[in-house]
């Protein structure tokens, strides 16, 4: 190093140039070292790459290839249809009405999931002693599976050893058949999915409020505003950004909604309840129509996407962000 | 004091709603049928006969240990698949890393059940019918835990990073010597809700999984109900609680760190 160093300063003759051209230690980076980036970049992102293109990008598409085909029973496609699993779709009675119980039943569970969460959220974030057991409690749905969480409540909603209709009964009110009954099915199957939607969203919008600066609420009581006017104008708009992203997955598990169904009602009675996912399950796994299927599961793929862009779109205006 | 008088009373009587199904479905399970029968809130002498018969006519515990393999198979396989996706869009610089990066959102609009026609093939075609492979392979590669642990990489000191190279620390060492230690918490959080979502799984082992060899505990479940509802609540609530009780603990011990770690990973 210092004799490099003092070669450099006997050289005052030369220009900077040929200095550099004489002294340039030949770039020790070989090509090899200059594309390391790349490779590492690649090796470790392979596996993500690898698992998203055999079991997102590539079935997708595939799905897409379906539709336009009429299959035989082991899903291998025999013949072209072009749009006509699509139009039988949109002709077919039973897919209409499976979208319509759909979109009723975003309708009953989106809403008051995000808005109990709130209110759950808005209780436990009081500061008071033993607030921790009740945030737990509060939590607990989220550790609860589809399955259980359906089990539980279809003994709650049986008709005569349910303990729903001994709490109506027992203040004179008349016995539901909350399974049993075409309207009343969807309203049950979407009390259990609020139920077990809580437990994430009472989580999620924890968090957010925790992160609330105290000072704006300081200043606030300082000024004498009450509790009402501190909410609206203070936790909602710094709320909004959990607030929405809470509403934008609400939105997309409500569509998602499949165990719920199949150990609840099998979505009758008379398809009252069958939810979309639902009917993509029976039409393919049960009548192995995988055409149909498949030009459902592209539907519902453009409605999320659709709906999700809508959000972002929408949602962005109204949304604060810190 | 009347304040929190009020707000006693309301945070009592919320999470007595929230948490009734799950006491009673606690409560049933040491009914007997004639307890069951009269609508009872609890045992009127609580007996451990339920537990009994469910060990002994469905092979609950192998369901249990098949679902203790798979959640915790496919929440390493996640943990360590998506940090090396986050090491790189944190630390690693290349032309093109935003188009990587979108096409990691992208996954975000695919909802998996538009694509589980086609994934159902490609299980069938690799041979992994019945086998854990299939329960858990395809959810190692997560954007969302990708960006959450990339959100909290970001905050390792860029000196560091640099540190380690003077030090001359090859990427791998500085990502598991200062990296890995250092975002431990976000581990921690994207572990534990790996562990719920894929012991809570559902639709995917019921498509599957067609006999007793790997089938999980949900879908041992949904034959306990089916096969035994006429006769025997009592015994398939013991059964329920034999499956929530693991997530629950999980999740009471590990919610302060979810509840912030998640609310973190979701918004920024």
């Amino acid at each position: 190093m210092k004799q490099q160093a003092a070669d450099i300063l006997d050289t005052k003759t030369l220009t900077v140039q040929d200095a550099i051209d004489k002294y340039k230690v030949a770039s020790t980076k070989t090509w090899w070292q200059k594309t390391g980036n790349y490779r590492i970049a690649f090796l470790y992102l392979l596996p993500s790459l690898l698992l998203f293109s055999v079991f997102m990008f590539y079935p997708m598409i595939y799905s897409l290839y379906l539709s336009f085909f009429f299959t035989d029973a082991q899903g291998t496609a025999s013949a072209f249809v072009g749009w006509e699993n699509y139009t039988y779709l949109f002709q077919s009675a039973a897919f209409r009405n499976s979208v319509g119980v759909t979109l009723l039943f975003v309708l009953y569970t989106v809403p008051s999931s995000v808005i109990i969460a709130l209110f759950l959220a808005l209780l436990a974030n009081e500061k008071l002693r033993g607030i921790g057991l009740y945030r737990t409690i509060f939590a607990s749905t989220l550790g609860m599976s589809v399955a259980a969480s359906a089990v539980i409540w279809l003994f709650m909603f049986h008709p005569t050893a349910g303990i729903l209709n001994a709490a109506l009964t027992s203040i004179n009110l008349p016995a539901l058949s909350w399974l049993q009954d075409s309207t009343m099915a969807l309203v049950s199957v979407a009390i259990t999915t609020i139920w077990m939607n809580t437990g994430f969203s009472f989580l999620i919008l924890l968090g957010g409020l925790q992160n609330i600066d105290e000072h704006l609420y300081e200043s606030a009581r300082i000024d004498g505003a009450g509790y009402f006017y501190r909410l609206r104008r203070i936790t909602v708009p710094m709320l909004s950004p959990t607030l929405f992203f809470i509403i934008t997955i609400t939105f997309i598990n409500s569509f998602q909604s499949f165990g719920q169904v199949d150990i609840l009602t099998g979505g009758g009675p008379a398809e009252a309840t069958n939810l979309i996912i639902y009917s993509i399950y029976k039409e393919a796994f049960i009548y192995y129509q995988f055409g149909p299927a498949s030009a459902q599961a592209i539907i519902l793929f453009g409605a999320v996407l659709l709906l999700t862009l809508l959000q972002f779109k929408f949602g962005e205006k109204k949304v604060h962000y810190q | 004091m009347k304040r929190k008088m009020i707000l006693y009373a309301l945070l009592t009587l919320a999470a007595f709603v929230m948490f009734f199904p799950i006491m009673y479905a606690f409560s049933v399970s040491f009914m007997t049928s004639e307890d069951i029968l009269s609508r009872r809130l609890l045992p009127s002498s609580p007996t451990l006969d339920n537990y009994r018969d469910v060990l002994v006519s469905v092979p609950i515990l192998h369901y249990l240990m098949n679902s203790f393999i798979v959640a915790s198979t496919a929440t390493l396989g996640m943990l360590i698949v998506s940090a090396l996706a986050a090491f790189i869009f944190a630390f690693i610089p290349f032309k093109g890393r935003q188009a990587v990066f979108l096409l990691f959102i992208s996954t975000l609009l695919i909802p998996w059940e538009a694509t589980m026609i086609p994934n159902f093939f490609t299980i069938q075609s690799l041979g992994w019918m019945n086998n854990y492979l299939a329960l858990t392979i395809p959810f190692f590669a997560l954007a969302f835990g990708t960006f959450l642990l990339r959100q909290h990489f970001k905050t390792v000191p860029q000196e560091l990073y640099e540190a380690a190279q003077v030090e001359g620390l090859s990427n791998f060492q500085f990502f598991y010597k200062v990296v890995v230690p250092y975002a431990k918490t976000s581990f921690v959080t994207l572990g534990i809700f790996g562990f719920l979502t894929t012991w809570n799984m559902y639709l995917w082992p019921l498509l599957v999984t067609t006999n007793d060899t790997v089938r999980t505990v949900q879908i041992g479940l949904r034959r306990l109900q089916a096969d035994e509802v006429a006769t025997n609540w009592g015994l398939v609530m013991a059964g329920v609680i034999l499956v929530i009780i693991p997530t629950l603990i999980l999740l009471a011990a590990g919610q302060k760190q979810l509840q912030k770690g998640l609310a973190k990973g979701a918004i920024k």
